[in-house]
């Protein structure tokens, strides 16, 4: 089982015999979720591209089953590897059926005729996609999300033992994108079907897959494991990101901090401070968080957006220092923010802040919280 | 929006082999209306003309081979080459342009449009020039040679064009620029050579039926029968290339061998046309669509078959007209395919525009 399954062996790939990235080495395993991220324009397509033998290799080969690729003859290949690609297919008088039913098309005589068996294998397809309503619907007028679940179930219908997808989740609302997604870890999982594809949802390539590979320059710029490839700074560098953060621990993306001279103090904790935080990274105002402690939920938000974090060690009751350094804080802002989080024995002394600012009249979380 | 789906008709509620066999019954239908379609125009145009021969005279003659000579001569030497003829090419020329509409994902894409038939006109009224200015006799084979010869020049030219340009309107105003190119030359050949001879040149290069004789039907029977079986035999592969070339190439089509053969199959085919016919407008665009109305589906192995008869039925039926509208004077063929086509081509290109903002 832990044989490697389809092995990319420093292939180089491009357009009309120029390289565009060379020495790429993958090596996947049957029923694995590799994931192609990087930002636009960067190559991923050209990847797919090429180890579907639409574009021919430019140096390096690709061993598929422990068969050289191009060595393979097209039929033999189509049993094994279906593909959802981004072009626009406009087919005529085809329902949805239809478009599935030519996944079988490896499988039919010299004519194409369907059999019976065919003909349930397109429902199955259509089934397990949660289209079957779609049947009988004409390709053409049907929703970008439905068409690309119709597509998936088409590669479904081929039987393959890999699925290629290019950006199969481009146009699609935040449901689909997750339906589809979650059809595609079954499928891997349950079927053992390798699925090879690409993302621009970088949080979501690193929910679903098994292997992320970074496309990004000359050759590819890291490959691992979601855990391993998810940091910070490599993901800033990876899609050049100078003007906001990538959050590794949700996987979430967030605008850079405000470049200014803070005038609003947040008190906060247990995650209360994360919608006042984005509200006030939306209204463009700097601002300091505090007292945080290094384990609070809180505080991984507040690390992006804040211009400064008062902290304190996780599981430690806060202390003198951490107090002196806030009070500091709230004289030089204008404005406390003060946010509805449970209070227990170790952030007892948050009392003693809350008290500093109602003293100094500062407590102004109703002119926020009116709306 | 989701309630709406499940309400639609055969949303979900039959399976897919039930709406197969439901659609079998509708092809079904629909080539038994086209053949006797097809059976009562042939009774029509061998009926009609300027010599009255009775129904009953016919068939005696038909089937018997007895009658006045002249009657005789006038149904197996004019009339029946001549619809039969119209049959033919008319399937022949449907079956191109399905083939063209095809190759280059364009559902106005055909033979007459493109410019094919123009550059097989050109080729064939040059070869046939020579051939007077040497004193050379040419039979149908080097015609049908030199048209297939035009056909892939046009072909060629429009191929570099499209790989350019994905634009629908731009191919065909390359398609009729080197249309204009071709017709130009074959005007410009056909004022200098001056010869009898050329009178039999200007009625052709502007299409028509008329004057076929027996070889020519088998010829072209020949020729366009074998083609057409071919054709057939490539019914999946077509299929698979409809849904777009990568498509095509991961269901296990070898596409640049694919492209190859389907060129030469429409190719061959115009080409068979024009060197009998002249060039014919726009059957290859309107019988497509229509044959893929009636049948409502695209899959080419039912349109493919439906297609040639609606071909054969819509050229015959034109072919009449073309006889008939203003005996005795006879209209070209392309005259009336063009009333007919042409109306069709812009509805096409309507409801395409339609479809794309909706």
């Amino acid at each position: 089982m832990d044989k490697t399954y389809f092995s990319i062996d420093h292939l180089s790939v491009g357009y009309n015999k120029q390289v565009l990235i060379r020495d790429i080495c993958v090596d996947i395993k049957k029923g694995e979720i590799v994931t192609l991220i990087g930002p636009n324009g960067a190559g991923k397509s050209t990847i797919l591209k090429s180890i579907t033998r639409q574009l021919s290799l430019l140096g390096g080969k690709v061993m598929f089953d422990e068969q050289n690729l191009l060595e393979m003859s097209f039929r033999e290949m189509s049993q094994k590897m279906a593909v959802v690609l981004t072009e626009r297919m406009k087919p005529e008088l085809m329902t949805c059926a239809d478009i599935v039913a030519t996944g079988r098309y490896p499988y039919t005589g010299r004519l194409g005729v369907l059999t019976p068996e065919d003909e349930a294998k397109v429902d199955a397809a259509l089934a397990a996609v949660n289209a079957s309503d779609l049947a009988g619907r004409d390709f053409n007028a049907i929703s970008d999300g439905q068409r690309q679940r119709i597509l998936l179930a088409r590669a479904i219908c081929q039987e393959p033992e890999m699925i290629i997808l290019d950006e199969p989740t481009s146009f699609l609302d935040v449901r689909y994108k997750l339906e589809l997604l979650s059809i595609l870890t079954r499928m891997a999982k349950e079927k053992d079907i390798t699925i090879i594809m690409t993302l621009h949802e970088i949080d979501l390539a690193q929910k679903v897959s098994d292997k992320i590979v970074c496309v990004h320059g000359e050759t590819i710029y890291a490959y691992g494991t979601p855990a391993e490839i998810f940091e910070e700074e490599r993901i800033k560098n990876l899609y050049n990101i100078d003007n906001g953060f990538y959050d590794p621990v949700f996987g979430s993306i967030e605008l850079a901090k405000v470049e200014a001279e803070p005038d609003v103090f947040v008190i906060s904790g247990a995650g209360s401070g994360i919608p006042v935080f984005r509200a006030l990274r939306k209204e463009n105002k700097a601002f300091i968080a505090g007292i945080l402690h290094t384990n609070d939920i809180d505080y991984e938000l507040a690390r992006l957006l804040a211009a400064e974090v008062v902290t304190e060690a996780p599981f430690e009751p806060i202390g003198d220092a951490a107090i002196a350094q806030a009070k500091a804080a709230i004289d030089r802002c204008s404005e406390v923010i003060v946010c509805d989080f449970p209070v227990g024995q170790m952030n007892q002394r948050i009392k003693e802040l809350i008290d500093y600012a109602n003293e100094q009249g500062k407590n102004n979380a109703h002119t926020l919280f009116s709306q | 929006m989701e309630q709406k789906q499940t309400v639609q008709p055969n949303g979900g509620i039959h399976s897919f082999h039930q709406e197969n066999i439901r659609r079998k019954s509708r092809f079904a239908i629909v080539f038994i209306l086209l053949a006797i379609a097809f059976c009562v125009i042939v009774v029509i145009n061998i009926n009609s003309g300027n010599v009255h021969i009775p129904i009953s005279q016919i068939a005696k003659i038909i089937f018997t081979h007895s009658g006045a000579e002249k009657d005789i001569n006038i149904i197996w030497q004019i009339r029946l080459p001549r619809i039969l003829m119209a049959a033919i090419l008319g399937g022949g020329l449907a079956t191109s342009g399905f083939l063209l509409q095809t190759f280059f994902e364009n559902p106005i894409a055909g033979p007459f449009v493109l410019g094919i038939s123009s550059g097989a006109k050109m080729v064939v009224a040059l070869v046939m020039i020579f051939g007077l200015l040497h004193g050379l006799v040419m039979n149908s084979w080097t015609y049908i040679i030199a048209a297939f010869i035009g056909s892939l020049m046009s072909t060629g030219f429009i191929l570099l064009v499209a790989r350019r340009i994905r634009n629908m309107a731009a191919l065909l105003v390359a398609g009729i620029m080197i249309g204009y190119i071709c017709n130009a030359i074959t005007d410009f050949v056909v004022t200098f050579a001056d010869d009898s001879d050329i009178v039999n040149l200007r009625g052709w290069s502007l299409g028509s039926f008329s004057g076929m004789s027996w070889a020519n039907v088998w010829i072209s029977l020949g020729v366009i029968g074998v083609t057409f079986v071919l054709t057939m035999l490539c019914a999946k592969p077509i299929h698979a290339y409809q849904m777009g070339e990568a498509y095509a190439q991961s269901m296990g089509v070898n596409i640049k061998f694919f492209r190859v053969v389907l060129i030469l199959l429409s190719s061959i085919l115009s080409a068979t046309v024009t060197a009998f016919a002249g060039p014919i407008s726009f059957v290859g665009i309107a019988v497509p669509f229509l044959a893929k109305a009636f049948l409502g589906s695209s899959k080419p192995l039912v349109v493919l078959p439906a297609n040639f008869l609606v071909g054969a039925v819509f050229c015959m039926l034109c072919d009449l007209i073309a006889r008939l509208a203003f005996a005795p004077v006879e209209l070209n063929i392309s005259t009336v395919t063009s009333i007919f086509g042409a109306p069709i081509v812009i509805y096409i290109l309507i409801s395409r525009r339609r479809g794309r903002n909706g």
